[in-house]
Order: C-alpha cells, then sequence, then structure tokens
C-alpha cells in the first residue's frame, strides 16, 4: 500500500519536472550579463548599466516576453560581478558560454572590459552590442569583431563637439579665446585630449594652460588654482566621476569664474545636479539628451518608476537603446540562432528612446557629443547628427 | 604662498591619519594595515549621521571617536593579544600583526562594500570660501585642519603632562624596561591602540567633510599613514605631525610646479631618502 | 654535484607525471575549466616564485604586482616591434632590476619597512608608467593581439612554473641555498660567519622578481586591452601571499597546496556570492594567522613529527615489556 503510494508520488513528481522543465525550457530565453558591482566602476555601473539591464527585463516581461516566431518567450537574467577586472570579465563570459549556456549577453560596461571581453564574446558567436565603450578604434574593432556594434561613439566625436560648443558660445560673444585645458591621466581622458587640443587649436582658441593629473586625484586644489593663474575665459576638464565632481568643487571655492566650464564624465549623473543645485546650471558635460523627445520622456519616468532612480543624461538612455535592438532584431530574425540575429542588426535601422540608429556598418554614428545643465536638464548643446540641440548658454558666476 | 598654505592644509589632513597609526605602532607595537579601514568605516558613519539625522561631522566625531575607541580595544583585547603572548620575538609579533591585520582589513572592506555598496559617496559640509592671505581655501578644509590642531595638542597634553601619558611613552620606547619600573605594559598598549583608533577616526570624520570616498580607499590611506610614520619616528608624535606636514608641503608643492602626475613618485622618492640616509625617522632614536 | 638521492628521484618523476597530466587539460576542455586551470597554474608559477624569496627570508613581499605588471608591459610595449620570446625575456629583467633597486634601498634594514615599501610599489609603479605614457604616447591602454589561444599561454605558464620549481630546487642544493638557510635560522650568526646577507637577499629578490615578471609576460596576450589599473593589480599581491602562506612556505612545493584549493574556493564564493570575495579573503588571513602559522603544509609536518615523537615514546615501553 505504502509503496503504491511512493510509486505514485514518484511519478507524478517526475511527471512534473518534465513537464516543468519542458515547459521552462520552451519559454525561456536565458540572457547573461558581467558588470561592475565592486571595484573602481562600480558607482558609474549602479547608475547607467545595471538600472537599464533590470528595466529592460520587466518590460519585456511584462508584455509577454519576446515573440520568437511562433513562441512567448520570457527572459532569464543570468548576472555576475566582474569586480571591474579584465580577467575576472573573461572568466565571467567562459561562464556563461559554457557552463550556464546563455542564449544570448549583454554588453559588458565601460571601454575597458569591453575590449578585454570581445575576442571572446567574438569566438562564441555572441551578438555584443556595446553602448558604454567610446573609444576611437571603433571601425578597427567592427572589422575585426564584426558580431560587435559599437553605439556610444568616438572620443574624437565627443572631443569635437566640445571645440563645436565653445564657439557657438564665442559667435554669441560669450567668451573670448583663451582655453585651460586639463585632462585625467588615462585611456579615455588622454584619447579626448588628442582629439580635443587640436580640434580647439584649429577653431581659432588658445591653449593658455594645459595639464593632466593621474585617476584618482583628491587633491584638485593646485590645478584649479594654476588654472586660473593662467586668466582663461574657458575650462575644460576631460575628467572622470570623482575628479569632475572635486574639480567643480574647487572652482567653486576659489571663485574660478569663466564664461564657459566643461568638466568630462559625470557631468551627466544625476548626482551632480544634486549635489551643486544651482551652481550646477551653465555647467557642460560629456553627453546629452532631447528633454522634448516624447520617447526620453516616457523612458524617464518609467526608468525613475522601476528603478527608484533617475538616469543619468548620457549612456543610460544608449544602454537602453541598445538593449531595445538586441531585442528588436531577436523578434525581427524569429530565431535564437545567434548569427542570424546578428545579421539582422545590420540590415536594417532601429526604433529606440534615443531616435532612429542603423547600423548597417556596425556603428552608431549619431552621438550627442555635449550637454549642459539648464534649469535642472542636462540638455544636449552639441552633436554629430542628431537634431535637437539647444544653444549653450554663458556660466554665470559660482555663487 | 597659496601652495604653502594649500600644502600646510593637506598636511593637517596626512597628520589625523597618521596620528593614530603612529601610537598603535609605537606603544603597541602593532603594525595596523587595517588602519584605512577604521578611517573610511568613519567617513561612512560621519555621513550617515549627517545624511539621515542632519548631524554635523563635528558633533558626530564626539559619537564615533568613543565608538571607535571601544572596538579598537576589542579588537586589541581579543585579536591582537594572543600574538603579542605567542610572539617569541619583535619581528614575529611585527609579522603576525601584518597578517591580521591585513585580514581585518579584508574583512571592514568586505563588511562595509555590504552595507553600502561600492559607489563614492560625498557630501557637502561647509563647502564654502575662505580666505587666508589673499586666496581662496575650502572652509572644510580649514575647519578640517584647526580641529585637526586641536586634536594634536590635546594628544601632546595627554603624552607629556600626565602621568599615565608619560607611562604610554615610556612603552614605546621599551616595553621591557617600562615593566620593570612597574607600569602595566598590557593595559597601557591596549590603551594606545584604542586611543590610535579613535584618533583614525576622528581623522575619518573631518577627511569625509571635504573628500569622496568609497569602500575600497582605505589601501591608499594606510599606505600614506605607514609612510609617515616611518618618516616621523616610529611612536613619536610630534615626528608625525611634522612628516605629515612636510609631506603635505612636498605633494603639493610636485603638483603645482612640476606634474599633477608624478605626487606619489615624490612621495616614495622622501620615503626612500629617509629609509636610506635616516631610517629611524626625524624624531626617532637609532635602532640598536 | 652531489648525485642525486632516491627520494628526489621519486618526486621528481611524480612531478612530471603530474605535469605531463595537467598538459593534457586542453585536449578535453577548452572552456570554463581550462580557464580557471590556468589560473590556478598561473598562482601556481606566481606563489612558488614569491616564495623562492619570501620562504626563506620571512620578508613579506607585496610587490608581486609590480613586477607582473612590468613583464605584462614589456610585452604590450615591443610587440609591434621585438619578437615574443625576446619581449618575455626583457619583460622578466626589467621586473629584476626593479627588484634589485628595491632590495638595495630596503634590505638592508628592518623587514618591516620592506613590506610598507613593497605595499605601495605597484601604485608607485602604476603612476609612473601612466605618467610616462601620457607624455610620451597618445594612448593609455595596449593593444596586445596575437595568434595565441587560451591552450597555449596554459602550456607557457605551465612550463614556467616547472622551471620555477627546478630552480628552486637548485637553488636550495647550492651554496646560495646553503647561506639562505643559515640566514633563516639566525641573521646575526649568518653575519658573523662572513656571509653577506645583504646581497644574497637582493639576488634572490631579483630571481624570484624575474620570474614574476615573466608570468606577468606571458599573460600579457589573454588580457588583449592592457592598461596600468589592470595590469598593476595590487590584489595580485595579496592573493599570492596568501595562498602561499596558507599552503606553507617551509616547502618549495607548499604554496601549491595553497594554490589549487583557494583558487577553487574563490571561483565558487565569486560565483554565488559575489559581494563577499573581500570577506573571504581576510577569513582566510586570519585563519592563517591564527590556526596555521606555518600553512597546511607546515601544520601537517608537525603532526607527523607529533606521531613519530609518540612512536618513538612508545618504543622504549615495549622493549621494558617482555622483561
Amino acid at each position: 500500500m505504502f509503496r503504491r503510494h511512493m510509486m505514485t508520488l514518484a511519478v507524478s513528481a517526475v511527471a512534473l519536472a518534465v513537464t516543468t522543465g519542458f515547459a521552462a525550457a520552451q519559454d525561456t530565453l536565458k540572457i547573461g550579463a558581467s558588470a561592475p558591482k565592486t571595484g573602481p566602476l562600480a558607482g558609474g555601473a549602479a547608475v547607467t548599466h545595471w538600472p537599464n539591464v533590470k528595466l529592460w527585463i520587466q518590460d519585456v516581461n511584462n508584455r509577454g516576453g519576446l515573440k520568437v516566431g511562433n513562441k512567448q518567450m520570457k527572459l532569464e537574467l543570468v548576472e555576475y560581478d566582474d569586480k571591474t577586472s579584465g580577467e575576472e570579465a573573461v572568466k565571467n563570459i567562459q561562464r556563461l558560454a559554457t557552463v550556464d549556456k546563455v542564449d544570448f549577453i549583454v554588453t559588458p560596461y565601460s571601454t575597458g572590459l569591453n575590449v578585454a571581453t570581445a575576442p571572446l564574446i567574438a569566438r562564441y558567436g555572441y551578438p555584443h552590442i556595446t553602448t558604454s565603450a567610446a573609444t576611437d578604434n571603433v571601425a578597427e574593432f567592427a572589422k575585426r569583431w564584426p558580431n560587435s556594434f559599437w553605439l556610444l561613439g568616438t572620443s574624437k566625436q565627443l572631443a569635437e563637439g566640445v571645440a563645436d560648443a565653445l564657439v557657438k558660445l564665442r559667435n554669441s560673444g560669450a567668451i573670448g579665446k583663451r582655453v585651460a585645458l586639463v585632462n585625467v591621466a588615462d585611456a579615455f581622458g588622454l584619447e579626448l585630449l588628442n582629439a580635443g587640443k587640436p580640434a580647439l587649436q584649429k577653431a581659432g582658441f588658445d591653449i593658455v594652460y594645459e595639464a593632466s593629473y593621474p585617476l584618482g586625484t583628491q587633491d584638485v586644489a593646485p590645478i584649479i588654482s594654476a588654472a586660473k593663474a593662467a586668466n582663461p575665459d574657458a575650462f575644460v576638464a576631460f575628467s572622470y566621476p570623482p575628479d569632475t565632481f572635486a574639480l567643480t568643487e574647487q572652482a567653486q571655492i576659489q571663485k574660478f569664474d569663466v564664461g564657459a566650464f566643461y568638466v568630462g564624465v559625470g557631468t551627466a549623473f544625476p548626482g551632480y545636479a544634486g549635489r551643486f543645485k544651482d551652481n550646477a546650471n551653465g555647467v557642460m558635460g560629456v553627453g546629452g539628451i532631447n528633454p522634448d523627445s516624447k520617447a526620453i520622456q516616457e523612458y524617464r519616468k518609467k526608468h525613475k518608476e522601476v528603478t527608484g532612480a533617475d538616469p543619468d543624461s548620457w549612456a543610460s538612455a544608449v544602454t537602453y537603446a541598445g538593449l531595445q535592438i538586441l531585442e528588436q532584431a531577436i523578434e525581427r530574425a524569429g530565431t535564437t540562432d545567434k548569427a542570424a540575429v546578428i545579421a539582422e542588426i545590420k540590415k536594417k535601422p532601429f526604433t529606440t528612446v534615443v531616435g532612429e540608429i542603423s547600423l548597417a556598418d556596425n556603428i552608431n554614428h549619431n552621438v550627442w557629443s555635449v550637454g549642459q545643465w539648464q534649469n535642472g536638464s542636462f540638455n544636449g548643446v552639441a552633436s554629430k547628427g542628431v537634431d535637437g540641440a539647444k544653444a549653450p548658454v554663458k556660466k554665470e558666476a559660482w555663487k | 604662498m597659496e601652495t604653502l598654505v594649500t600644502g600646510i592644509l593637506l598636511g593637517g589632513t596626512y597628520a589625523l591619519i597618521a596620528l593614530g597609526l603612529t601610537l598603535q605602532y609605537g606603544v603597541a607595537r602593532i603594525m595596523n594595515l587595517a588602519t584605512g579601514e577604521t578611517l573610511v568605516a568613519a567617513c561612512f558613519i560621519a555621513f550617515w549621521l549627517f545624511a539621515s539625522y542632519q548631524v554635523s561631522p563635528l558633533w558626530g566625531l564626539f559619537i564615533i571617536a568613543p565608538i571607535a575607541f571601544v572596538i579598537n580595544w576589542a579588537i586589541y583585547t581579543y585579536l591582537l593579544r594572543p600574538l603579542v603572548d605567542r610572539a617569541r620575538n619583535a619581528g614575529m609579533l611585527e609579522v603576525d600583526s601584518i597578517l591580521a591585520t591585513f585580514g581585518l582589513l579584508f574583512l571592514f572592506q568586505g563588511l562595509m562594500l555590504r552595507s553600502f555598496g561600492g559607489a563614492y559617496t560625498s557630501y557637502t559640509f561647509l563647502a564654502e570660501r575662505f580666505e587666508i592671505f589673499g586666496g581662496f581655501y575650502g572652509l572644510n578644509r580649514v575647519v578640517a585642519f584647526v580641529a585637526a590642531c586641536l586634536i594634536a595638542v590635546a594628544l601632546y597634553l595627554f603624552l607629556y603632562k600626565t602621568r599615565y601619558g608619560t607611562a604610554v611613552r615610556a612603552v614605546a620606547v621599551n616595553p621591557n624596561s617600562a615593566n620593570l619600573v612597574g607600569i602595566d605594559v598590557a593595559s597601557a598598549a591596549a590603551l594606545a591602540f584604542a586611543l590610535g583608533g579613535a584618533l583614525t577616526a576622528c581623522g575619518g570624520t573631518l577627511l569625509s567633510t571635504y573628500y569622496t570616498f568609497n569602500a575600497s580607499m582605505g589601501v591608499v590611506f594606510t599606505m600614506k599613514a605607514l609612510i609617515i610614520v616611518i618618516m616621523g619616528g616610529v611612536g613619536d608624535v610630534r615626528g608625525a605631525v611634522l612628516a605629515a606636514l612636510i609631506l603635505g608641503i612636498a605633494e603639493t608643492a610636485v603638483a603645482r610646479l612640476i606634474d599633477p602626475g608624478l605626487t606619489l613618485a615624490a612621495t616614495y622618492a622622501l620615503f626612500t631618502l629617509v629609509l636610506l640616509f635616516r631610517p629611524q625617522g626625524i624624531f626617532g632614536r637609532q635602532q640598536t | 654535484m652531489t648525485r642525486l638521492s632516491s627520494d628526489e628521484i621519486r618526486i621528481a618523476l611524480i612531478g612530471a607525471a603530474v605535469v605531463a597530466a595537467a598538459a593534457t587539460l586542453p585536449l578535453f576542455d577548452q572552456g570554463y575549466y581550462l580557464s580557471l586551470a590556468l589560473n590556478i597554474v598561473l598562482y601556481a608559477a606566481l606563489c612558488t616564485a614569491w616564495t623562492l624569496f619570501s620562504g626563506p627570508t620571512h620578508y613579506i613581499s607585496l610587490a608581486t604586482a609590480a613586477f607582473f605588471g612590468l613583464g605584462t608591459y614589456a610585452v604590450a610595449l615591443g610587440l609591434d616591434y621585438l619578437p615574443y620570446p625576446l619581449l618575455v625575456i626583457i619583460g622578466a629583467a626589467v621586473a629584476a632590476i626593479l627588484a634589485g633597486l628595491v632590495g638595495a634601498a630596503t634590505l638592508r634594514i628592518s623587514g618591516v619597512y620592506f613590506v610598507i615599501f613593497t605595499l605601495g610599489l605597484a601604485e608607485l609603479v602604476r603612476q609612473i608608467v601612466s605618467w610616462l605614457q601620457t607624455k610620451l604616447s597618445t594612448r593609455m591602454g595596449l593593444y596586445v593581439f596575437t595568434d595565441f589561444t587560451e591552450q597555449h599561454i596554459y602550456w607557457m605558464l605551465l612550463a614556467l612554473t616547472v622551471v620555477v620549481f627546478v630552480t628552486g630546487w637548485l637553488i636550495n642544493r647550492s651554496r646560495l641555498g646553503f647561506a639562505m638557510q643559515i640566514i633563516g635560522n639566525d641573521e646575526t650568526v649568518a653575519r658573523h660567519v662572513g656571509i653577506d646577507t645583504a646581497k644574497l637577499k637582493i639576488i634572490l629578490f631579483m630571481i624570484s622578481g624575474a620570474f614574476i615578471g615573466m608570468a606577468g609576460a606571458i599573460l600579457a596576450p589573454r588580457y588583449a586591452y592592457v592598461e596600468p589599473p589592470s595590469a598593476f593589480n595590487p590584489m595580485i599581491s595579496f592573493l599570492v601571499v596568501i595562498m602561499a602562506l596558507l599552503g606553507g612556505t617551509r616547502r618549495l612545493w607548499g604554496p601549491l597546496v595553497g594554490v589549487i584549493p583557494f583558487t577553487i574556493v574563490m571561483d565558487i564564493v565569486s560565483v554565488r556570492f559575489p559581494n563577499d570575495t573581500s570577506i573571504v579573503i581576510g577569513l582566510s588571513f586570519l585563519l592563517i594567522v591564527y590556526l596555521l602559522p606555518d600553512g597546511v603544509t607546515g601544520r601537517l609536518e608537525q603532526l607527523r613529527a607529533r606521531m613519530k615523537h609518540k612512536r618513538v615514546e612508545a618504543e622504549p615501553a615495549a622493549l621494558k615489556e617482555p622483561a
């Protein structure tokens, strides 16, 4: 009697397991993600990367999942911390590909980590849609890794945007010709400097002060005081979040008043306006959004609702756009076959929160280069190929 | 002139960091590699008090310092005393204390990462202009400097003008002889370690008013503190302060006049010079 | 040269068999497990090289990351101009030079200063390399694109580990090793006997540094993109110290005993508890200090010695019984 009950129990358990397993395999698409949760870039990833992954998965699952052929597949996320280490990131990709056997991999975060993992992602044949890598080597990378797509633009575009914005200000009489130029001594800062300096000079500006400082420098007082002593009309700093904040604070304390104040990465973070409040108005930085775009307004609202935080005004929207492209490409291809999806990404343009993006040559050529805080919104004031730029305004004196 | 004042203000910052360590290493003979983590933990607590309860960091000092005192006293008595008792000579104790405090370093860092995450944190406190001799400086830095001076003076008075402080200094000079003259070395060492921890925590609290910090930053501070302690002479409070000021001015001068990219190189150059020509530090005694 | 004892021949044969078995791994798995094995072999090479110096002298060197990074950078900088094998040698040489300089400055005084100096050394080298990159070139990151696959790097590291072991064994048998034993037991005595302790320590440090530099050079192609923060990552120094101390530094193969389990545990922890790796490292250090001061091998040898002692004690009693 007992044995018969046990048999029934066992059989039903097996049947249940088989059917749910079968059902699960049929209905879920495994998405792998490896990005910093600890280490120097954890802060940036926490603002720009992870919330968008979470938002995207939730959005897709809320509308029933992806339509792949005639199946509805929900998304399941497998996430790992790469500790901001290239070595760790490579190991994670290995694990995602060979042990977890995910269907698709979300791009890693930051230029360095994307480049470190690109060869491996290419070897496994996944589409690699990068949205947080800004580098001048995109053409070379696209050729080397035909499965890779680069959405954030090149350092050259971003740096030339600075020159464009400053020219607009000079033409409107807000500033003169003298520019103080500093940069953080790391890959991105250097690329920006090497494109930005000639661009500024070609546009007729004089570089009256130039300095570079190591990543992680806390004491930027000497840099600001030296820049101030050179009596410039504009201050341009190709900086990273910690120094972006530090330079701004020092400039405010030392009353370093210029008509144009540009600090690099981090200006677009909601925390920047939160920290400097009125003093943030007029400050320019990398990125920008089109505040009048309905798509962007909706996106920002949803982001706040679902993740509890505001997106930044540079790579956040681009990251979400990259995920939208993946989603639409899978649906267009009607299959989870990686090569077919890659082919779809190149075929036709996509509609995303940042507008229409075409990746026919693996590169997105239309990016916002410079944004400026204007009444609490970080509006795009210079771009390559994107409409909706606002006019830059002169920076008022620090309060 | 501006460079000099900025350098001095920076030196004040460094002095705070180093004062705690010089007591811990000089008296309790513990090379506390977790000192940076104590500092960063204090930064986070100060931030939390300020952000959640609007408690000014200056008042926060009176909350954080005693907590740090008790925690460090517990660490010494329960974690480090067994090592002291088991060490056969000073060399062994140093190695053991380095490894043990290294372990604490990671443990604290891990706990802070869990509690506060890996992101950069900062808050604004007194970030206004303050004029000194025609140059503008952050008021928060100036206030921190003044507070550091007050703390240093208080420490000096304790060490040089009270009986118990003199006993602590005696242990720093020679624990065996101190024992012979009837000083309770064990409790003096515990007190010194706890006091050192409290000082470091004060440093962290004041530092948090103008630095951007995150959970992984401790090691950099530990490194600078160690260099200053050795440069000033282990166990000597005046030496630590002087060495800190020298370092602050040197770093600022190099950043301003030569290249901001070489500040750490300058620090190391100074350190190497001291090691080569006066390894006992400015105020230290020649080691026998 | 003295003849090899039968014990040593036996160990050599076992070692050769293990290495041969390890070398066949890439034929079975090319993915995740090869990566894991590569990490194990990398740290085996690094920890053993580290123990070459820090074992006999008891000086804890935290300079591993500096030497490693220099090796990586030698390859990254020179790959467009020089053949790869030559760059590996250059990497080793540059690391050795740095070791010599650091040793000359710090090994003449107390060991604590050495530890502190090496703690910041990786940071210092990183800053200087970054500064040089800023001034002399237009970019910070360097791309290292070669045709080497994980397999090749795995085999190269395996070969390096063998070389490190053989070198360590040769040193132990040589006059240098003999002198180091005396220094390790009592440095004052060594000096009185006429041994130039400072010079020997520096030489040993340079040998150790050279091997670490070589490991860095071999790893360069795997990174593809080399930047100062990742090449000179201080965690490398800390992990090497933990694993070597965990295994025990009294024996040349002691670190291996620490490397294998620790790497696997760290891997599991990174996957299951990604936010808690620091805590695991911290607890490991505390474990070593309080329970395993001579590492696992040290503890095992203590137990073995105690058991032998008991047996020796029991014998006279057994002898007495019949009487």
